[in-house]
Formats: structure tokens, C-alpha cells, sequence
């Protein structure tokens, strides 16, 4: 059983975290993983993306042209990848600053719309968007179990970052509540 | 041993000291500056000497000078440092001396980009600086294979006492995966460097590292006993993967990361019924010819996949000797130009039509 699961936003939403932290949450549990991020010239503000895939057999390709699996960030992502989602697919889609074109709605796959970053704001900091997302994803897609995520979280943080941790296992669940 | 998540470079910088390197000279450059920045930090506890050096040009020159000492000692870069490189691999290779380059590709030519490349193919196993000479060069396609065959590069090098090269490129190193670092298990049957110059010691012998041979005949010698060893490498050191060949009309071959997108474009075409088999050279030098010979027997067709615009598939036509058609699909490498499996298996459906 294979896992595609592709992640676009802007450089400062937290999307090469939320993949890393998916990745490492799958390895704790025994599981194959690889995390991938888009290696350019990438900055806050700029594109981000990711690709992590899990799995209980080996990791073939890091990258996937059709993701099963997709998080949308923000409205640039939203106009390049949603089409690119697999039929039959999953696509979670922060509603805060994306919205699907008029006319391009697709019946063919699994679309969930969240106000992602309204809820990191209403949790204590727009930066928690992030957290949001990945919470509302292992609720619908229970590729690993939500207690795994929280406990890699503070794996893949710094030391220094752990007085965090209580408000990212927040949006964590705020995110799985809206699922 | 607890699996560690780690990127593949890293665990070059892991393997390189477990394996018992305590030299490094480079300089940085993307995408391969997490192997120095690891060993900056890491390799001054074991006792071990980090240079960041004025230039590329001079970190080659000081692994040569490491390497004569006898020492285990290497560099790393990406593709246009390594093209400056070059000069002091050739020179490395003419002295007969051991020692690790690590080229994790970008694009190109010239700075190109930083995006996954295999460009530098070419370049990597036909002799890249003057001379006319081999290096080895291992092609890892895992973060486990960066760790594991960073400590086969070492031995290699030592045993056939030339340089070696570990050729990634953006993908194997930015990506993070499971590793399971395992002890160095040093070969018994290693020779002792009895040509390293570490000074004399009481010793009444004196040793000389160069490649400068003036005398009549002397380079034609020296030249051939470097061709002796290409031949034993390629006689007792080839290294390759393969998967479903023996079944196979299709064989589809790749090395490194685009092997990866390749095995899984071949899944999903087994999964439709296609018979498709994958070859994946381990060793780029030596180059796996009896592989692909004996797979030329069987199958109807095969088809190259690069990151680049067509470079190992000239080694596999040589191998095959017109025996089976070898097709090539590939994308000359920049920003967007990473090919999906999906894109793959669209190949593999037409070659298999």
C-alpha cells in the first residue's frame, strides 16, 4: 500500500515542515517514507512544495505527476495543481486564500475546502496554518495515526521550539475537528 | 541498529566518517553544501581536519596532497566545481592515488541551475580531465546507498589505488528517507600503502608520488598498468541491480534517481500486463556490460531513461553491439524538467506497442 501525498503554498506557510514531519511520522511507525522537497530558489513568499511518499513496500519514485493526495496552500498552487489531482484523489484546499475558478469544479475527486489560515489565526498565529492543514489530512486520510504526528513533532522541532508544541497540537486537532 | 530520517546528503557526510575519513577540503556549492556543513561540524570531534578552501581548484590539489600521505581524505562539489576540479583528478589519477570526489549534479552547461541533473555522466566515466585515464564512479539512487556506497568508494579507491567519484545529483541528495547506519567494516585484505609518503621513518627506500614520466617508454608503461586496472575493475567489480529482466520484452535501464521514477513507471506497466523489466547500473565505471549483453539475448527491445539528453545510452548500445534496439527518452535538466513516472510509462507503452 502506496501513499502519494504532494504538498504547494507559499515560502513561510510551513509546507516543508508539515511534509518533513509526515515522512519522519511514517518512519517512527515502521513504515517506509521519503520527503522531497522542490529544491529551487525558493524564498518567503516564494513557491513551496513537496512531495512525500509512504509506504509498506520500497519508495520507488520521490515525485508523482498525478498525486492522490493533495494540499493546496494557497491560490497559485491551487490554479497549477488542482487540476493535477488524481482522479479519485483527495484534495484538501485552504479556502482562506484559495478558491476554485468559477466552471472548474471537479466531481471526480474528494474536495475539502478549509479556512485553514482564518483557524491558525483564531488558534493564536497564521503561521500554524500548517498544522491545520496536515490535522484536517490524517483525520481524513489515516495514513498515520494522529498520536504518531504529534509525537514526531517534537522529533523533527528544535529543542528550543518545544514551548510551541501546545499550540501546534491545537491546530492540529482544530484542523481534524473541521474534517 | 534505529532507522534514522536523514537526507542523502548527510549520510554521504555519515558513511565518509564511519568509514574513517578525517580529511575534507571544499568548497560550498548547491546542492551538496549539507555534506560540508555536516562534516564542518561533525568531523572536528573525531579529531579529524575540515578545510573550507580558497577555491575548488584548491581543495582537488590538497586531497591529492592528502591522499599521497596516505590518508583517507576527499572533496565534494556540484557539477561546475567540479569541472574545475578536473585538472587535479587527472593529475590523481597519473600519480595512482586514492581518495573520494563527490559530485552531486546541477544542471548545466556552465552555472546553469541547480536542479537535478545527469549530465555530467560523460564527464564522470570517460576521463574527465586530460590524460586518457578511468576513475571509479558509483551511482547511488537511496540515502541508503549514499551511506553504503560512500564507504565502498573509500575501499575501492584504496584497493585499485585510484580516485573515485560518488555521482548523485539534486534529487539522491535534498531527499529525505530512512537510513540505517550500520559499522565500517574495514576489508581484511586491503593493501597497506606502501607508497604513501609520510616520511621516512628509518626507512632506506624513497617513495615518490608523481605523473610526470620522462624516460623512454616509461609513460607507455605507466599508462598500461593504469589500463590493467580498468580491466580488473571491470572484471571483479561491477555492481547492478536488476529487476524482472529474465520475463522481459521491455528492459528499461537508468541509473541514480531517474532509476527510482523508472522502477515505479515499470510497476504500474507490470501492473497493466506489460512485461517490463528494469536494469540499473550500480557501478557507472566499471559499466555493467555483461548485463545488458546477456539481457540483449531475451528481450525485444530497451530503452534508456536520463536526466539529461542522451549520454549512457551511447555505453548501452556499445554493450548490446546492435543486438537489440536501444531507444532514449530524456529531458535536457533544469527548473520543471524532473520527469514523472507517469511520463515514463507513457514511453514504456509506446515502446512496448
Amino acid at each position: 500500500m502506496t501513499t502519494d501525498v504532494f504538498m504547494a503554498g507559499f515560502g513561510g506557510q510551513g509546507i516543508l515542515l508539515a511534509g518533513n514531519l509526515l515522512a519522519y511520522a511514517a518512519i517512527e511507525q515502521g513504515l517506509n517514507a521519503s520527503f522531497f522537497p522542490a529544491y529551487g530558489v525558493e524564498k518567503r513568499g516564494g513557491a513551496a512544495n513537496c512531495t512525500v511518499i509512504v509506504t509498506d513496500g520500497d519508495v520507488g519514485s520521490p515525485v508523482v505527476g498525478n498525486p492522490g493526495q493533495v494540499l493546496l496552500f494557497n491560490q497559485l498552487s491551487l490554479d497549477k495543481f488542482y487540476p493535477r489531482v488524481r482522479k479519485g484523489g483527495l484534495c484538501l484546499i485552504n479556502s482562506s486564500l484559495a478558491k476554485i475558478p468559477e466552471g472548474e469544479q471537479r466531481d471526480d475527486i474528494d474536495a475539502l475546502l478549509l479556512p485553514a489560515t482564518d483557524m491558525a489565526v483564531e488558534a493564536g498565529d497564521a503561521r500554524l496554518v500548517n498544522m491545520v492543514m496536515l490535522g484536517a489530512f490524517i483525520a481524513r486520510c489515516e495514513v498515520v495515526p494522529m498520536t504518531a504526528v504529534k509525537s514526531a513533532l517534537a522529533g523533527v522541532l528544535p529543542e528550543r521550539n518545544h514551548r510551541f508544541l501546545p499550540m501546534n497540537y491545537a491546530a492540529l486537532d482544530a484542523g481534524a475537528a473541521r474534517a | 541498529m534505529k532507522r534514522l530520517f536523514v537526507k542523502g546528503n548527510e549520510a554521504v557526510a555519515m558513511g565518509a566518517l564511519e568509514a574513517g575519513c578525517r580529511y575534507y577540503f571544499g568548497y560550498p556549492i548547491t546542492p551538496q553544501s549539507d555534506i560540508p556543513e555536516y562534516i564542518s561540524r561533525e568531523m572536528p570531534k573525531l579529531g579529524g581536519t575540515f578545510i573550507q578552501a580558497e577555491s575548488e581548484i584548491a581543495s582537488i590539489n590538497m586531497l591529492l596532497g592528502a591522499s599521497a600521505c596516505g590518508v583517507r581524505a576527499m572533496t565534494s562539489s556540484s557539477s561546475p566545481g567540479i569541472s574545475l576540479k578536473q585538472e587535479g583528478i587527472s593529475y590523481m589519477a597519473g600519480s595512482e592515488l586514492p581518495g573520494l570526489i563527490v559530485n552531486i549534479c546541477r544542471s548545466g552547461p556552465g552555472l546553469g541551475g541547480i536542479d537535478a541533473s545527469q549530465a555530467d555522466y560523460f564527464q564522470s566515466v570517460k576521463g574527465g580531465g586530460h590524460g586518457g585515464y578511468h576513475i571509479i564512479v558509483l551511482a547511488p539512487h537511496t540515502v541508503q546507498e549514499m551511506y553504503d556506497l560512500t564507504m565502498l568508494a573509500f575501499d575501492l579507491a584504496d584497493r585499485y589505488r585510484m580516485p573515485a567519484m560518488l555521482l548523485g545529483d539534486a534529487v539522491v541528495g535534498q531527499i529525505k528517507e530512512a537510513l540505517v547506519p550500520h559499522p565500517y567494516q574495514q576489508p581484511s585484505d586491503l593493501p597497506t600503502k606502501e607508497w604513501a609518503v609520510s616520511g621516512k621513518q628509518g626507512r632506506s627506500d624513497q617513495r615518490i608520488v608523481k605523473s610526470l614520466f620522462l624516460g623512454d617508454g616509461e609513460l607507455e608503461a605507466h599508462n598500461w598498468r593504469l589500463h590493467a586496472k580498468y580491466k580488473q575493475l571491470q572484471d571483479n567489480e561491477v555492481r547492478c541491480e536488476t529487476e524482472h529482466v529474465d520475463d522481459a520484452d521491455l528492459v528499461v535501464t537508468a541509473f541514480g534517481s531517474a532509476a527510482r521514477i523508472v522502477k515505479t513507471a515499470a510497476r504500474m506497466a507490470r501492473e497493466e500486463g506489460l512485461k517490463v523489466g528494469v536494469i540499473r547500473p550500480i557501478t557507472l565505471f566499471p559499466f555493467p556490460i555483461a548485463t545488458y549483453q546477456q539481457a540483449a539475448q531475451t528481450v525485444k527491445k530497451m530503452l534508456c531513461v536520463e536526466l539529461n539528453a542522451g549520454q549512457m545510452v551511447e555505453d548501452v548500445r556499445l554493450a548490446v553491439n546492435g543486438k537489440v534496439d536501444v531507444a532514449f527518452y530524456g529531458r535536457p535538466p533544469g527548473a520543471g524538467s524532473l520527469p514523472t513516472p507517469e511520463e515514463i510509462l507513457v514511453q514504456i507503452k509506446k515502446h512496448c506497442g
